[in-house]
């Protein structure tokens, strides 16, 4: 079982490798949408630094929601997934090694723009600990519950705009938790609560995701 | 108990059944809809803190509950209909969706009109307003994802899976908008609650709430059975009773 | 009667709110009257249908 999960889990990042638009792609969206929110808002030094910890984590989650798009897209297309359904190994273990794969081409690079976008949005310096350690739990969260979505619709010709439709609603809680850590820290309040609740949906969506992601990507099959 | 299930999974007999007590159920939502407006705009007494304005809570309150109720019972047909598939299970989801979707917007609506006099504005972001628009959202979403598929079979299927996983993170996504509220809010806000209501007051409110759900049942077993006909058009059974002039 | 439409100086969210109410569970209402009619006319028409091909079966 192990054995399988590695083996997907290098396919996928090999093949990310060469395909790049589909990790840069979103991690230059994320930039852009930032950089929108000054020009939007005005250069006000306070407001920004106010407003930073909802802005980043709003952009966080489009980001991410924009990267799951491609999660099951090209593997349907050549037909690889169906081999993966059809697998004998248990197809949870499966789609984990491939949610983590995509995590960790999609998600983790956001990790380390955030400290610089933190900056750019007057954050004190402080707050960008709980900022990294906040997105570390809330995108691989968000990764976790996007692909729920990303296998429901990777059947259909226009899945895009009702992937969005299903899935940020589900975005919700990590959005509330994300954000209010980082508040918290700004505020001089501890952040262990925050923290540990994004861990909490973290564990939670870990459990469940596999299998709902599993059943779904079994219906196209049958 | 399971032969009784079985024998209530059989459209047929579903069908037989809805059309037996559907009259009764209309009649009695129409007494108890009557007599609790009635009781509620006329006979209830004024509210001493909000005056007339409370009267929205008749048919605020039920609507949120029926909009809770109505995905309950969504995520409950799914369950059965993805462990059994038991076609009726899918096909009462799928009746409800509209209804419950409906009974959310209405929730929002009603809560908004009573914002406006009590808040003093049209919206505020109070933990059960914002839940009940995620609720909506949550409607949407199911109702769109059925209709995206070509394959009927396989839309219900997805649509199932959506309501099962949307059932998991209701009352996540509600203590996460509780939290978030107090964390943001002075905690001088009216709360949109019924709390020490008066029995005259609260009488009305049952009232309204059941018609509201037996409203929901007589439209739900309409619409179920509708679906059955167009399902199962072409069987024995209902070409008999389309001969006799009877569907 | 003046007193009661007025509702405290809240008609209008009170009536609103009511009339709302009660156009969307009208429109629900005739939309499930529709979708059995639908529902009824597509069986008859089927019905036909298969009985005009039983028809043709038998006269050849």
């Amino acid at each position: 079982m192990l054995e399988a999960f590695n083996a997907v889990l290098n396919r996928d990042l090999r093949l990310a490798m060469r395909r790049r638009g589909d990790w840069v792609n979103p991690l230059v969206f994320f930039v852009i949408v930032i950089s929108l929110f000054p020009l939007g808002v005005g250069p006000d030094t306070e407001l920004l630094r106010q407003i930073a910890p909802g802005i980043i984590w709003v952009a966080s989650l489009l980001a991410t929601l924009l990267a799951s798009e491609t999660l099951f897209r090209a593997d349907f297309d050549d037909g690889s997934l169906e081999q993966l359904v059809l697998s004998s190994q248990p197809l949870s273990v499966l789609v984990l090694a491939k949610v983590l794969a995509h995590w960790l081409i999609t998600g983790l690079p956001l990790l380390f723009l955030s400290p610089l976008v933190a900056v750019v949005l007057q954050l004190q310096g402080r707050s960008i600990p709980a900022l990294m350690a906040s997105l570390l739990l809330g995108t691989l969260t968000l990764s976790l519950v996007a692909a729920i979505g990303a296998a429901l619709t990777v059947g259909l010709r226009k899945g895009g705009v009702l992937l969005a439709l299903l899935v940020l609603p589900l975005f919700i809680p990590v959005l509330i938790f994300g954000s209010s850590s980082v508040l918290a820290v700004e505020g001089g309040f501890p952040v262990q609560a925050h923290l540990s609740m994004l861990g909490a949906l973290f564990l939670l969506s870990l459990a469940l995701a596999p299998l709902a992601i599993a059943a779904s990507l079994r219906i196209i099959y049958e | 108990m399971f032969q009784w299930f079985h024998r209530l999974a059989s459209l047929k007999n579903f069908y037989r059944l809805a059309e037996i007590i559907t009259p009764w159920l209309a009649v009695l939502c129409a007494i108890l809809l009557a007599v609790g407006l009635y009781r509620g705009l006329v006979v209830a007494p004024t509210d001493y803190e909000q005056g007339e304005s409370y009267r929205i809570i008749y048919v605020h309150v039920p609507s949120a509950w029926m909009s809770m109720f109505v995905y309950m019972v969504i995520a409950f047909c799914s369950a059965i209909y993805l462990v059994w598939n038991m076609k009726l299970a899918d096909i009462v989801a799928q009746a409800s969706a509209p209804m419950g979707a409906a009974f959310t917007f209405l929730a929002l609506a009603t809560g908004s009109l009573w914002g406006k006099p009590m808040w003093g504005t049209w919206w505020e972001w109070d933990a059960r307003l914002t839940s009940e628009l995620i609720l909506l959202f949550l409607y949407i979403g199911y109702m769109a994802l059925r209709g995206a598929f070509e394959n009927s079979a396989a839309g219900a299927k997805a649509a199932a899976i959506l309501a099962l996983v949307g059932v998991v993170n209701i009352p996540i996504i509600h203590y996460s908008v509780e939290w978030w509220n107090t964390l943001h809010q002075p905690a001088s806000i009216t709360k949109f609650d019924t709390p020490s209501i008066h029995i005259s007051m609260l009488i009305p409110l049952l009232m309204m709430a059941l018609g509201f759900k037996l409203f929901y049942l007589v439209n739900m077993f309409s619409r179920t059975r509708s679906m059955i006909l167009e399902r199962e058009a072409s069987t024995s059974w209902v070409r008999n009773r389309a001969q006799e002039n009877n569907l | 009667m003046k007193e009661f439409l007025a509702m405290g100086g809240y008609a209008f969210y009170v009536w609103t709110s009511f009339g709302l109410t009660f156009v969307v569970m009208t429109a629900i209402v005739l939309s499930s009257i529709y979708q059995r009619r639908q529902a009824i006319n597509s069986v008859k028409r089927q019905a036909a249908v298969a009985r005009q091909r039983a028809d043709q079966k038998n006269s050849l």
